[in-house]
């Protein structure tokens, strides 16, 4: 999902630097506070971390593989601040170091992964995952729960916010673009989120103290209830606004017309009989839309509970604290 | 990750265009990039002339050109992805072709840059430019323990494989899940010991 430059339009990849830079300031300023003078080392080793996990490949059917894209995963175990600036640095150093995704793109790079990747995530964890109480940790089958569906829906809002990119930078129709993107990662993202809750169940089976130290950390109340009405509203533009954008014939109308297949000329042979039928067509049309991107986020949010509730760790087993000895050395 | 190493390895090679500042390098493949960019999509053959006088410099430089010509490849299947959207509208194919050339040129130049800097250099430009002295610090190491960490998680690799006998898809994600957690487990620890050596160096 690296965008290489040449790509965006020079507007859109200044507006996306300048975006991305106040969000990227603003989260080295709080991780800074919260993280004091261990904070270069820890940002530096957990970068390095998210790196090396990324270029772990999980094999997939039929030769291909896939791999993990971490900002979910960094945002649960390190806090949201800490993830944006961790996913900033990792995105920094692949174009820098590596070349990997463009020079002029990294503002737009930045936005999708480092920003809105985890931010997304972590707000659909914290709501799923619940506020912790006074000295009671979270439940490990919600935290689970929680970050796997994060890790779905940050993957695809990520895919959105690119999408969106590229519509702006005028070079295809919002429809195409849009189902393509958000279509490809509704697959990867199911990926992304068995990875995170796999992930995440084993450190909270060998040290539960380290999945709990940001769920620990004194969060107002406030911020959460507004983070979750965040992410409600986007999930309601998301279900609701989405199939009025996109209006995916339009593409392929343009599509036919330039291959001589213009439907408007053939409609001329036969006059529709009552037009009050297409307002009622593209009424159905929506509906069905929004009710099928609805059924598709529940069933999803209902295998990331199960998941949650089957990997939340019960009791410790012996090979358990084998593993917690192994990974004190 | 000999790949890598050998990546690492060509910005070594003795060479001119190795002995230019870094500064200088990154700031004309800032502007080249901007300026091809900014290229109208009828004019996007245009690109092509700073593309050929990127081989040669790149001849100059004594690059491997099979890593130059793989590392383009690498970039294609997003550049094409996205390029091919660009069929569904009016004039599709001049869009298609220019996206096409645009994205690839571009492409070179970064992976130019790249290919006869050494990342230090970039890093000490990015310190004069006063990036947030934290964040290029960070930017260090994590290009310091980068390697380090991807050897250890290959070495886990290795022996999860070496004890698991019959790994099919479901236990593999479990297994190389696990490969990460305890990765992160230990990168933790290894950020406080860093933490204190840096602290018993004077570091405050």
């Amino acid at each position: 999902m690296h965008i290489p430059d040449g790509l965006l339009s020079a507007p859109v990849s200044m507006a996306c630097a300048t975006l991305s830079a106040l969000a990227i300031g603003t989260a080295a300023a709080r991780a800074r506070a919260r993280l004091g003078s261990r904070g270069v080392a820890m940002l530096g080793v957990t970068g390095a971390f998210i790196f090396a996990a990324q270029m772990l490949n999980f094999p997939v059917v039929g030769g291909t593989s896939a791999h993990l894209i971490g900002g979910v995963l960094a945002a649960v175990l390190l806090g949201p601040s800490t993830a944006v600036v961790v996913m900033t640095a990792v995105l920094v150093l692949q174009c820098l170091a590596f070349g990997d995704g463009g020079l002029l793109s990294l503002g737009a790079n930045a936005l999708n992964m480092a920003v809105v990747h985890p931010l997304v995530g972590y707000a659909a964890y914290r709501t799923i995952a619940g506020v912790p109480r006074c000295g009671q940790p979270l439940q490990p089958a919600r935290q689970i729960a929680g970050a796997a569906f994060g890790a779905w829906v940050a993957t695809i809002a990520g895919a959105a916010v690119c999408a969106g990119e590229i519509v702006l930078s005028r070079i295809g129709a919002p429809a195409v673009v849009l189902a393509a993107m958000v279509g490809v990662h509704a697959a990867v993202g199911v990926g992304e989120a068995v990875v995170t809750a796999l992930v995440l169940a084993t450190v909270l089976r060998v040290r539960p103290e380290l999945a709990n130290a940001v769920a620990r950390a004194p969060a107002a109340r406030r911020t959460v209830t507004a983070i979750s009405l965040g992410l409600a509203a986007s999930l309601a533009l998301a279900l609701f606004v989405s199939p009025f954008v996109c209006a995916w014939p339009d593409g392929l109308e343009r599509l036919a017309s330039r291959l001589g297949l213009d439907p408007s000329r053939e409609h001329i042979l036969f006059v529709a009989p009552m037009d009050g039928y297409a307002v009622h067509g593209i009424r159905v049309h929506v509906l069905s839309t929004s009710l099928a991107a609805a059924a598709g986020t529940l069933l999803v949010f209902g295998l990331c509970c199960a998941l949650g509730w089957w990997l939340a760790p019960r009791r410790c087993s012996p090979a358990d604290r084998a593993i917690a000895t192994a990974s004190r050395i | 990750m000999t790949a890598r190493h050998f990546l690492q390895g060509s910005a070594d090679i003795n060479s001119p265009i190795r002995r230019i500042s870094a500064t200088v390098k990154l700031c004309a493949t800032g502007i080249l990039v901007l300026a091809i960019t900014l290229l109208p999509a009828r004019h996007a053959v245009w690109a092509l002339v700073p593309f050929a006088m990127l081989i040669a410099l790149a001849r100059l430089a004594r690059l491997p050109m099979a890593v130059f010509a793989v590392h383009l490849a690498i970039a294609q299947p997003f550049v094409l992805g996205v390029a091919v959207l660009a069929l569904f509208q009016q004039n599709g194919v001049v869009a298609f072709a220019s996206l096409a050339i645009k994205s690839t040129v571009c492409v070179a130049a970064i992976q130019f840059l790249v290919l006869t800097t050494h990342f230090q250099e970039l890093l000490e430009v990015l310190r004069r430019a006063h990036v947030p002295s934290a964040l290029v610090l960070a930017l260090g190491v994590v290009h310091r323990y980068l390697f380090v960490l991807i050897e250890e998680l290959k070495r886990m690799r290795r022996a999860r494989a070496a004890r698991t006998l019959h790994a099919r898809y479901g236990g593999l994600w479990v297994a190389l899940a696990s490969v990460i957690a305890v990765s992160f487990v230990r990168s933790m620890a290894r950020s406080e010991r860093i933490a204190m050596a840096m602290r018993a160096r004077g570091w405050s």
